[in-house]
């Protein structure tokens, strides 16, 4: 069995023993994403369009959650050391953890946010080009926040700093996935939108293992 | 200076060629030179903070030297990372055990990640060895210290890679185990293996070649 599937394994085995931390990201989630009908009003004209966004910035405040954990853990018992050490890629390591961080809290909230979306008013279309959206920007957050939580691993207070680091870098998956549901309720088609979201997945997942390997080394030096 | 600059045939030799450590201000070792051949055993001494830690870990390649070199087989280790890693053995503190994970997960997690192939017959007839033969199927966070210690230990006796580097690997054994354990680095070092280890305990390590290497200025 090689280095990833073994990695990929055994994280997935630790989410399924912790199974607590994973439920707790996308009760957050819903939590947040119904505060808004509550607080706003149950107005559709008032909600239609703001849910695609609120729905957004739910997703990227519940992904910063889970963030730190990424390599937390492994520093603290000491198998990151040994995932330094071994003789595999180190990006390679980088993207079987990001993959299973993804996994475990990415599709989730990818499974959830069509529900969430109905408390406003979306329907039909929107609603899967919310989902199909959330799908392909989560693994962007869960890339681009690898390398703020290998950045800041072993800081005091990392995961405020990790929230500063990484909220401003996610802007552009919030405006084109937000943007792709508004686009589909005018009529325009969320095509563009979706386009540039994979491209801007294939660019984060082709750099940032890269980037992630280099900060863990600095990190652990 | 190094005045050892012939190349060695034997393709188990380590080298450390005037390594120098430095800790935020503080430096910790210079100059420090070393050769370690096949089967010889060296015991890295020295205070409280003098660095033996790090001098594992530099050797390792965990952390980059502030000046020298780290040679393995005659070449700088830096430079033939994956060779290198792949003749490493590494425990440190932090053993690298999940508690989540009972220990035979655990043990091929290591393997499987150290790019070493093991079967699960073959991980559970060392933990039993290790004498964990009970404890197989239970998470390793209901297991003590000394149990943990020995779960990570146990891929000492299945790996055959040459060079062992052990931080404290004593550290919270039982008298037997530690036995277990000496006996096990013997055989390494019988079978031409080469092992560095800290210990602040007295063990007797049944072996031909053993040195000890002072950290902070004692000679």
């Amino acid at each position: 069995m090689s280095m990833f599937q073994a990695l990929l394994r055994r994280d997935l085995l630790l989410v399924y023993r912790r199974r607590a931390d994973a439920i707790t990201v996308l009760v957050f989630f819903s939590i947040v994403v119904s505060l808004f009908p509550l607080g706003v009003g149950a107005d559709p004209t008032l909600l239609r369009p703001i849910g695609a966004g609120v729905v957004w910035v739910a997703a990227l405040l519940s992904s910063l959650l889970s963030l730190q954990r990424l390599f937390a853990a492994d520093h603290a018992d000491g198998t990151l050391e040994q995932i330094l050490l071994s003789p595999q890629p180190l990006p390679l390591a980088v993207l079987a953890k990001v993959l299973a961080h993804w996994i475990a809290t990415g599709i989730p909230l990818a499974l959830v946010a069509p529900l969430l979306g109905m408390q406003f008013g979306l329907t039909g279309d929107a609603l899967l080009v919310l989902t199909g959206g959330v799908l392909l920007g989560t693994p962007i957050l869960s890339l681009v926040g690898a390398v703020g939580a290998a950045l800041t691993l072993g800081l005091r207070g990392g995961n405020l700093l990790v929230a500063l680091l990484i909220l401003p870098l996610n802007i552009p998956v919030l405006i084109l996935g937000a943007g792709a549901v508004d686009a589909t309720q005018s009529g325009l088609g969320a095509e563009a939108h979706l386009s540039l979201l994979a491209a801007l997945l294939i660019a984060t997942l082709l750099g940032t293992p890269f980037a992630v390997a280099a900060a863990l080394r600095i990190s652990l030096d | 200076m190094s005045q050892q600059h012939v190349t060695t045939t034997a393709d188990t030799t380590l080298e450390l060629r005037g390594l120098a450590c430095v800790r935020g201000e503080r430096r910790l070792f210079a100059g420090l030179q070393a050769t370690v051949v096949g089967g010889e055993l060296m015991r890295v001494r020295g205070d409280n903070g003098a660095g033996k830690t790090s001098l594992l870990r530099l050797i390792a390649g965990l952390a980059e030297p502030a000046l020298g070199q780290v040679l393995w087989a005659g070449e700088d280790s830096r430079r033939v990372r994956e060779p290198f890693q792949r003749a490493l053995v590494y425990l440190g503190h932090a053993s690298g055990i999940k508690d989540e994970l009972d220990p035979v997960e655990n043990l091929l997690a290591a393997s499987a990640l150290a790019d070493e192939g093991l079967s699960r017959e073959a991980a559970c007839d060392a933990l039993r060895a290790m004498g964990l033969g009970e404890r197989l199927a239970l998470e390793c966070k209901v297991l003590s210290a000394g149990q943990r210690r020995r779960v990570a230990l146990a891929r000492l006796l299945l790996t055959r890679r040459r060079l062992w580097l052990l931080d404290e690997p004593f550290n919270a054994l039982d008298p037997q185990a530690v036995q277990h354990l000496a006996g096990a680095i013997g055989r390494h070092l019988a079978a031409g293996g080469i092992c560095l280890y800290t210990t602040h305990q007295a063990v007797d390590i049944p072996a031909d070649k053993a040195r000890d290497l002072f950290l902070g200025g004692r000679a």
